[in-house]
């Protein structure tokens, strides 16, 4: 008998297999989690920035109807630890204690104060106003740059700066003196709010001494870790299940204040509780992203080539460090060079505790900001040299008879083809035509001025080898973890250490196994997300799940296969060394009618009746992947932006994206990682901004007040690939997940900064709003 | 108070306190847990519902003023199978999370009742209730547009049965 031909699964456009699910409402949310008994917990919040707490009475809270119980930090201060901060960056960092629940000073709108448990959550939510906390309020530390300045209030004792991180690599000093064009510029990013669809929730469920917690969450198995250390509770005694989760974009890789709680608050009840975000309170405590200060200096020769980099950045890490906060900044270390050869660079950043809400990872992660900068300030440099910004990008970078290279700040990468990104994005932008009618705006003086901005970035993506992790004082690896289970009846199941939050693991993964053992896509099922099911693994973040987990999962199928071929050799009386594997098939070399496909010797496998000596009855497998080296997508992205000049508005007229992420498992999952991408850079150029005001209260604290664009805010944009596999791992992946989030944001500001150029304009603040940009438009022409 | 509503086909009487939200009914006592809520200022949409045929935002509802009412939510929109808009978003990849898909389905569903045949322009507008994070709205868009197609196909075959 001969196989059923399987046909290739990866670089198909497979629906997915989650849609079924999704798209009927039977899915399971932490929030639709229901047990018996289950009580409903509610935080109270911090109203101020800054304040001692001079006393809490909770003692009308607990009289009121439906509360069963009612705690404030002391009540926990015995056992709740610290929330732990896995990152410590220099040996000399400043790590503050960070309560789950404060006990004496609260540092930022939000922090939690107290907890109400009730029957239901209404009630909950009532009680909250019956505890009466008395505030001493203490001076606001709002501004990175003063909370430096001698004399500022300090946010702990050990004061306001955390820690100072520095890179160097070549002589900066010999670059930049007498150097023909030196370019200085300070950008800001924004604070940005991650706002993942699905707010927050945990439930917690006790029994006996053992505990399972659901938690919308991005890294079920690091929090389990996580909990055992803060609270002590072992952690074989802990199960973290992350059920369907709703979106994370970093906000989910935490170990929360929250979850820390629920866990204490279910073992001291001894019943089960829930917590569920509101959208405003996730707004104050859920944690922000970016919010940087950039001083970036680049000295150049006459004609546009690069010598030297100097990047000196302020990190404003909020009111304690979370999981990753120091870390997020040094990814972007890595990236500010990014693909381009220079002699020099110097990287220095110091971390900053202000009194607003912790930052830490939002999509992509230290990279978008490295990627803003050194993008904007390509476009500053072209225009200073009068050049064209695609004819300067060629001129510095890296061409592709050069790979692997290895850049100034010691990355290898692997490949890439930045040519051939950008003759495919100039061709199907028109870059050509716009230009032109670039000019005759101008010239024309139009009151509707066009402008075209220029991204041609790349990202390190697939973290991280570990050894890596390790020389950067990371608390953990970067490998993964896969499992194969054949069943009796040739079905397969595949348990994954990565955790998706609406990636399509479950479909991607079920691609890649069916051509590495040769079954169908269907007979295939994904497990992940329980600590019980899958108990291994290092979760979703960092574009890693595919160049990592998926990696894990080709060695766990190379095992399976291995097993397979002793056990085929009985069952056949020949040789292993005689048989070759041909789409799910071992057969005799020469006799191709004598083979037995993957589903005869799984059963076989499962009789273990004829199995060769010594062999065991499984042909199960487990595979750790820990990767040699970060993998490095890259792309060209062009923006071509209207800007009214008479009200400010911005339009944007096309969006071409063109990436590179190597081979492609699945081109309808990477082309919607790359719209929602698009849709979070183009954000924080044009909507998103978290405001605080003097006393630190968050403004935006609503979703009617935090702009996060809809469909009718968004253009249709174009989207195409060109492929330069990776050379790092089997598949020739590269990660999607942070590209366009990563390329976007300085293609748009770059449109409109080009857009404006010709009447004085030199830069805008994100967002690019219309009132900024029309402010910006008249202090040009007022000369300031 | 008492209050009487069919939800999916299914007839619930209950007794509720005044202020509780249409979509805590929903989900809390009447166990229809596939809308779900992504925010508290009637921003996000992701609570979407029909009531007696018409969208609304289950979350600035009260159950009560659904009193009498029928309730349509995303797992009762199709009899059977899938409804063209679920089809067309597993198609079209209109989803990732899917955390605001049963409220993007809900609103295209009214969206497409209101105007059979949007322009592509008409789809962003009718949906700019319904915030997503993930997709960019380009796929959401997309499948709208085929769902729309799809139910005038299946109109006209339809039309064409009974003219025969």
């Amino acid at each position: 008998m001969t196989a059923e031909t399987v046909d290739h699964e990866v670089g198909k456009a497979r629906t997915r297999k989650e849609d079924a699910r999704l798209i009927t409402g039977q899915t399971s949310w932490t929030d639709n989690m229901t047990l018996p008994g289950l009580a409903y917990v509610a935080f109270l919040r911090s109203p101020y920035s800054h304040a001692r707490i001079t006393s809490v009475d909770l003692s009308a809270a607990r009289q009121a109807p439906g509360v069963m119980a009612v705690f404030s930090g002391a009540d926990f201060a015995a056992e709740q630890g610290s929330l732990p901060c896995a990152w410590p960056v220099t040996e000399d960092i400043v790590i503050p204690e960070h309560p789950p629940m404060a006990t004496g000073t609260v540092r930022y709108t939000g922090e939690i104060v107290a907890a109400v448990v009730a029957r239901d959550r209404y009630a909950a939510a009532d009680a909250l106003d019956a505890i009466d906390v008395d505030y001493e309020p203490l001076e606001p530390v709002l501004d990175m740059e003063a909370a430096l300045s001698e004399g500022s209030p300090k946010v702990h004792d050990a004061g306001n700066k955390s820690f100072t991180w520095t890179f160097a690599n070549g002589d900066l000093e010999a670059a930049f003196r007498d150097a023909p064009v030196v370019i200085e510029r300070t950008y800001r990013q924004q604070r940005l709010i991650p706002s993942a669809m699905e707010p927050r929730a945990v439930v917690c469920a006790p029994v006996g001494d053992e505990y399972t917690m659901w938690s919308a969450t991005q890294i079920p198995h690091v929090l389990r870790v996580m909990l055992a250390l803060v609270t002590g509770i072992p952690e074989h005694k802990l199960r973290v299940i992350a059920p369907d989760v709703g979106g994370g974009f970093g906000s989910k890789l935490q170990v929360t204040a929250e979850e820390v709680l629920a866990l204490l608050i279910a073992r001291r009840l001894g019943r089960p509780v829930k917590w569920s975000e509101s959208r405003s309170e996730g707004n104050v405590a859920t944690h922000h992203g970016r919010d940087q200060i950039q001083r970036i200096r680049v000295a150049a020769t006459s004609d546009g080539r690069l010598r030297g980099l100097d990047v000196d950045l302020l990190a404003d890490m909020g009111a304690y460090l979370m999981l990753v906060t120091p870390g997020v900044p040094l990814l972007g270390a890595f990236m500010f060079n990014a693909i381009y050869k220079m002699d020099a660079y110097k990287f220095n950043c110091t971390g900053v505790f202000t009194t607003k809400t912790p930052t830490d990872a939002y999509r992509g992660a230290g990279r978008p900001e490295a990627t803003f900068a050194i993008e904007h300030v390509m476009d500053d440099l072209a225009a200073e040299l009068g050049l064209d910004p695609l004819e300067l990008r060629e001129r510095n970078w890296i061409s592709h008879e050069e790979f692997p290279y290895t850049t100034i700040s010691g990355l290898t990468y692997d490949s890439g083809n930045y040519e051939a990104a950008t003759a495919l994005a100039r061709d199907l932008f028109h870059y050509d035509e716009l230009r032109k009618e670039q000019s005759e705006r101008n010239a024309a003086s139009s009151p509707v001025r066009l402008g075209i901005g220029v991204s041609t970035y790349t990202e390190m993506c697939g973290l991280a080898p570990s050894r890596v992790l390790g020389s950067l004082s990371y608390g953990a690896g970067g490998w993964e973890h896969a499992s194969i289970r054949m069943l009796p009846t040739g079905k397969v199941e595949v348990v994954t250490g990565s955790s998706a939050h609406g990636q399509g693991h479950e479909t991607a993964w079920s691609q890649i196994v069916a051509d590495q053992l040769g079954v169908p896509f269907d007979d295939i099922r994904v497990l992940h997300g329980d600590t019980q099911v899958a108990p291994k693994g290092m979760d979703t973040y960092g574009s890693r799940s595919l160049v990592v987990g998926g990696t894990a999962l080709v060695e766990a199928c190379g095992k399976v296969r291995d097993k397979a071929r002793i056990i085929a050799a009985g069952l056949l009386e020949a040789s292993p060394d005689d048989l070759e594997w041909d789409a799910g098939r071992w057969s005799v070399r020469g006799d191709p009618d004598q083979g037995k496909t993957i589903a005869e010797i799984a059963l076989a496998t499962f009789a273990a009746h004829n199995l060769p000596d010594g062999v065991e009855p499984s042909l199960d497998s487990d595979a750790t992947y820990d990767p040699d080296n970060f993998s490095f997508p890259h792309g060209t992205h062009l923006c071509a932006a209207e800007v009214d000049t008479e009200t400010g508005a911005v339009t944007l007229r096309s969006y071409v994206a063109v990436d590179d992420v190597g081979h492609v498992v699945n081109p309808l999952i990477v082309e919607g990682q790359v719209h929602g991408g698009l849709a979070q850079g183009i954000a924080q150029a044009l909507f998103e901004e978290a405001v605080y005001d003097s006393s630190g209260n968050l403004l935006t604290a609503t979703m009617a007040d935090y702009l996060l664009p809809s469909a009718a805010d968004l253009p249709t944009f174009t989207t195409a690939r060109t492929t330069t596999p990776s050379t790092g791992n089997p598949l020739g992946v590269k990660g999607v997940g942070e590209a366009g989030t990563i390329a976007s944001t300085p293609a748009v500001v770059n449109a409109i900064v080009d857009a404006l150029r010709p009447l004085g304009v030199a830069d805008i603040e994100m967002p690019c709003t219309p009132e900024r940009v029309w402010r910006a438009i008249q202090e040009a022409r007022n000369g300031q | 108070m008492k209050i009487t509503m069919n939800i999916d086909g299914v007839r619930y009487d209950d007794d509720v306190e005044p202020r509780l939200l249409l979509v805590h009914y929903l989900r809390e006592q009447a166990g229809r847990t596939g809308t779900p809520i992504g925010c508290d200022t009637t921003n996000c949409g992701a609570c979407t519902v029909l009531m007696d045929g018409v969208s609304v935002k289950s979350c600035s509802v009260l159950a009560v003023q659904a009193d009498g009412t029928e309730i349509t939510t995303i797992q009762g929109l199709a009899n059977g199978g899938l409804h063209p808009l679920q089809q067309a978003f597993h198609e079209e990849h209109a989803l990732q999370c899917g955390y605001c898909t049963p409220g993007m389905i809900m609103a295209a569903a009214d969206l497409l009742r209101e105007n059979p045949q949007p322009t592509e322009q008409e789809v962003r507008d009718g949906l700019e209730g319904n915030l997503c994070r993930c997709t960019g709205y380009q796929n959401i868009v997309r499948a709208v547009m085929k769902a729309a197609q799809a139910q005038a196909a299946g109109t006209q075959a339809q039309t064409a049965e009974v003219a025969s």
